[in-house]
């Protein structure tokens, strides 16, 4: 089974850290913006509310399956890493998942509970969303810490928290720039001001942290021409922070014209940071422990699944779109009929 | 208490949370397409007023089963790394294939089934409603698939200890698959009948007399009567093939210590592993013999032959394979006796719900949840009987164990109880309040503060 000459065991487990990242990314980018609609949702009154959750009552669901396919993928391509890594981080893992729990039995008993419960389902919503994405930023900032903890590596992992929180309330925010109108349109844009600190403070921490953390890492970036070509992740992520920036103002003025502009670019810059973190880490998937090579699954399974998801694959990204495309427009409210 | 005992009782508890939800997703995606079916054919409004209170079930089931079903999916590494270590190349294809061709599809056209009635031409919607009942069903097919392999294993070698697969045919289509698969749906479909009868009974109750809960309340019913013989039947087989893969898993079912002939069935007894006998025993003589070897003098495995000579237990434990057995036989044919006496009285009626005596629609009601308890008893006389094994004759539940603080156990154990102890209130209370808001005809106004706009109420 060579593929390009290179033996089965060297291509195969490439290719699946790959499809993880990948889904890992998609999961960062599309559940973070619902998520961070749900961190955003107190600052709201409660028609807002209804609105800023019916723009993601089609999505939610399928944007979460992105973290059963990326957890899926890890435990079938790399067994010994997944068990590694989900056992020390166990009670980051069960905050997230209460916290999931919450959130996605809250969208639908908002609405169907006698009406004075919506408040505290609202409330449910919004602590489950916060839950979530506090635990992501605590399990990322310990992972970039090689998995050990120390009150420092502890502390770090905190702030990673934070930033997460703020940098998915971000394109919460962008995504309902996009999706809602009037009063809350303006409101998205004053919140998404107010993240962007957020961002810039997290992608810098991360970026900077991670070469300290692991001299391997250090020599990574910055010996011989590495580099130079390692270059444009930073400057074309400094080009779309102020990108970013000018767009919110003109958008402070004009409410119509580029409102999908502040979520692409930081789409784009959650995926730049990402490729940064990949070059780092790379070939370890359990931060200078294991490689990918090491833990790999069998060949033969791993050719299996393979098969399989170059079909499906395709197949689950048109229909996404196709989702997408029937509920692109303003939000309008849910309804069943 | 010892990290390997919490970490069951925990993955007891969110599996057994879990399947609560699928059971009702798998059977009502079906309902409610043949419901949209007879609409569309038949343009009367009753089919699209039962296909509207479903929906509604269905969304809300759907998300608990989502939720409960991303825990599962964490499990296996917080939990029982051993297991993906050991059996991963089989257990790991598997569960793959179970989220790229089912989750994906249920997950993404469930939000074209559920909102996008008025977006989209009506073949796409009932298209989408196909498309979510058949990835419930395909989620059920792999998982299936994967606990069957688990109870008996076929179609791999082990290569210093880790086991390879050497033939997919075999592993898919493993010898109690067919069994289970089959048990499992038929259990969704009686699952789904009665819940729709008791609700709808519920709502007849509450003097609702449209034709929407009418004609609810005959659709679950016959589907229950049409279903339960056949899953009594399939049940049968089922024993049969565990007879033959985990006999012991037999013995403990039936309360049987000694092998031998004329083994009586045990209708009520006391297992006792300290004195390796049943007390206070009551069964019907040969019953066991006749029911598995289809003679009086058929030998019956015994759970003495499963001790070894320096006197380890190596058989399940006893009493809650025994107890749940007789929950789920006898659940089975409460519904029996209930679905056909309710078809025989609607017959007689002219199949009219609203004439049937009031103490039958009573009896109906508690029967919602009936399909719950028969489905949670049947999966543990399955999973527990297997013990000491997880994958029987290759690894067993102590190899597979993370080794974690007991107290992170412990502790997160209690969050999850606490959350669905909740939760389980919320939604039985929230599926009341449904169908009580259905029996009042209008729905109940939002109480809103004076002066304030009307609220768009989304998807309720
Ligand atoms: C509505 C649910 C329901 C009902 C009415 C029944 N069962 Fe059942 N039973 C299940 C739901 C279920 C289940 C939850 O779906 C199980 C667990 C695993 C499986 O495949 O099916 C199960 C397992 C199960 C097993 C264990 C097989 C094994 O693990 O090896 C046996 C022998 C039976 N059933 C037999 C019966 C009989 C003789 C019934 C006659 C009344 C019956 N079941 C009614
Ligand atoms: C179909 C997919 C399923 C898989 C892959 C599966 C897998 C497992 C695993 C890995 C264990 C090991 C832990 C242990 O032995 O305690 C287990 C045990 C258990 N499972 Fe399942 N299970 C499945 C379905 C279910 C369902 C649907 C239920 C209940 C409703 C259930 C109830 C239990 C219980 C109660 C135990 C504990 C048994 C004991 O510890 O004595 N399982 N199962
Ligand atoms: C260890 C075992 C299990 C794991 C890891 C697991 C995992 C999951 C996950 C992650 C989901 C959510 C999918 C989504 O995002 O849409 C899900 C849903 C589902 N599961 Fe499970 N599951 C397990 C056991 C079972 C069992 C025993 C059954 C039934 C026999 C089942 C049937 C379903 C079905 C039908 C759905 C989709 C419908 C719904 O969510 O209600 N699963 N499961």
């Amino acid at each position: 089974m060579e593929f390009l000459g290179y033996p089965a065991d060297q291509w195969l487990p490439f290719t699946f850290a790959a499809l993880m990242g990948l889904s890992i990314l998609i999961y960062v980018c599309l559940d973070g913006f619902d998520l961070g609609v749900g961190v955003l949702v107190p600052l709201a009154d409660e028609a807002e509310q209804d609105r800023m959750i019916a723009s993601i009552g089609p999505f939610w669901d399928a944007n979460e399956t992105w973290l059963v396919l990326a957890i899926g993928l890890l435990l079938v391509a790399f067994p010994t890493a997944h068990g590694a890594i989900l056992t020390a981080l166990y009670l980051p893992v069960a905050i997230m998942l209460l916290g999931l729990i919450l959130r996605g039995v809250a969208f639908e008993f908002r609405v169907k509970a006698p009406y004075k419960w919506k408040r505290a389902w609202t409330w449910a919503f919004f602590a489950g969303s916060l839950l979530t994405s506090l635990a992501q930023g605590y399990m990322l900032g310990l992972y970039i810490m090689g998995l050990i903890s120390t009150p420092l590596t502890i502390g770090f992992a905190l702030l990673c928290a934070v930033f997460l929180t703020v940098g998915y309330s971000f394109i919460g925010a962008a995504w309902l720039i996009g999706k809602a109108e009037g009063d809350l349109q303006s409101k998205a844009v004053n919140w998404c001001k107010g993240g962007v600190w957020g961002l810039i403070l997290g992608i810098g921490a991360i970026s900077l942290a991670s070469p300290f953390v692991s001299t391997r890492i250090f020599d990574k970036w910055f010996t011989g021409p590495s580099l130079i070509y390692l270059a444009p992740l930073p400057i074309i992520s400094g080009l779309l922070i102020v990108y970013i920036w000018s767009a919110l103002r003109r958008l402070s003025v004009n409410p119509n014209k580029e409102i999908w502009g502040p979520f692409v670019a930081a789409m784009a810059l959650f995926a730049l940071s990402f490729l940064g973190m990949a070059y780092s880490f790379y070939p370890y998937v359990v931060p200078e422990q294991l490689t990918i090579y090491e833990s790999a699954s069998a060949p033969e399974a791993l050719i299996i699944i393979l098969v399989g998801t170059l079909f499906v694959l395709p197949t689950i990204l048109a229909y996404t779109a196709l989702s997408y495309y029937l509920f692109r427009g303003k939000a309008t409210e849910l309804r069943y009929d | 208490m010892d990290a390997l005992i919490l970490s069951r009782i925990q993955f007891g508890a969110n599996i057994s949370f879990h399947i609560l939800f699928p059971t009702i997703t798998i059977a009502l995606g079906w309902v409610l397409l043949y419901f949209r079916i007879r609409y569309n054919r038949s343009g009367e409004q009753r089919w699209m007023d039962a296909y509207m209170f479903w929906v509604k079930v269905f969304a809300l089931s759907f998300a608990l089963g989502v939720v409960s079903g991303i825990t599962m999916s964490f499990q296996f590494g917080t939990n029982w790394p051993g297991f993906m270590e050991k059996v991963g190349n089989i257990a790991g294809p598997l569960l793959a294939y179970e989220i790229m061709t089912a989750f994906f599809l249920e997950a993404v056209f469930l939000g074209i089934m559920l909102f996008g009635a008025s977006k989209v031409p009506r073949w796409l919607h009932t298209g989408a409603t196909f498309l979510v009942a058949f990835g419930t069903t395909m989620s059920t097919f792999w998982i299936i698939v994967l606990n069957s392999w688990m109870h008996t294993p076929a179609g791999f070698e082990l290569r210093d200890g880790v086991v390879f697969a050497t033939n997919w045919w075999d592993i898919i289509f493993n010898p109690s698959m067919p069994y289970r698969l089959a048990h499992m749906l038929l259990a969704s479909g009686l699952t789904v009948a009665f819940l729709i009868a008791g609700l709808s009974a519920l709502r007849l109750l509450w003097g609702e007399k449209g034709h929407g809960v009418r004609t609810s309340f005959r659709t679950g019913v016959i589907m229950g009567a049409m279903l339960i013989p056949v899953q009594i039947f399939m049940g049968d087989l089922h024993g049969l093939n565990t007879l033959e893969h985990q006999p012991a898993k037999v013995a403990a079912m039936e309360g049987n210590w000694e092998t031998g002939p004329n083994v009586p069935l045990v209708l009520f007894g006391i297992p006792n592993e300290e004195t390796r006998s049943t007390d206070f025993e009551i069964g019907i003589p040969n019953g066991a013999s006749i029911i598995l070897k289809h003679k009086p003098s058929g030998v019956v495995p015994g759970l003495n032959d499963f001790v070894a000579d320096d006197g380890t237990i190596q058989h399940p434990p006893v009493a809650p394979v025994f107890y749940s057995f007789r929950v789920m036989v006898g659940t089975g044919f409460a519904m029996l006796f209930l679905s056909w006496a309710g078809v025989w009285m609607l017959r007689k009626r002219g199949w009219e719900p609203g004439d049937l005596p009031k103490p039958y629609l009573l009896m109906m009601v508690p029967m919602a949840l009936s399909g719950w308890v028969a489905t949670l008893a049947g999966w543990y006389v399955t999973e527990i009987g297997r013990q000491p094994w997880l994958v029987t004759g290759v690894m067993t539940t102590k190899e597979a164990v993370a080794d974690v603080p007991p107290v992170m156990v412990l502790s997160t154990l209690i969050g999850y109880l606490v959350v669905y102890a909740l939760l389980i209130g919320a939604y039985i209370s929230v599926l009341l309040y449904m169908a009580r808001k259905a029996a009042k005809a209008e729905a109940i106004p939002n109480p809103r503060r004076p002066g304030e706009q009307p609220l768009p109420v989304p998807a309720e």
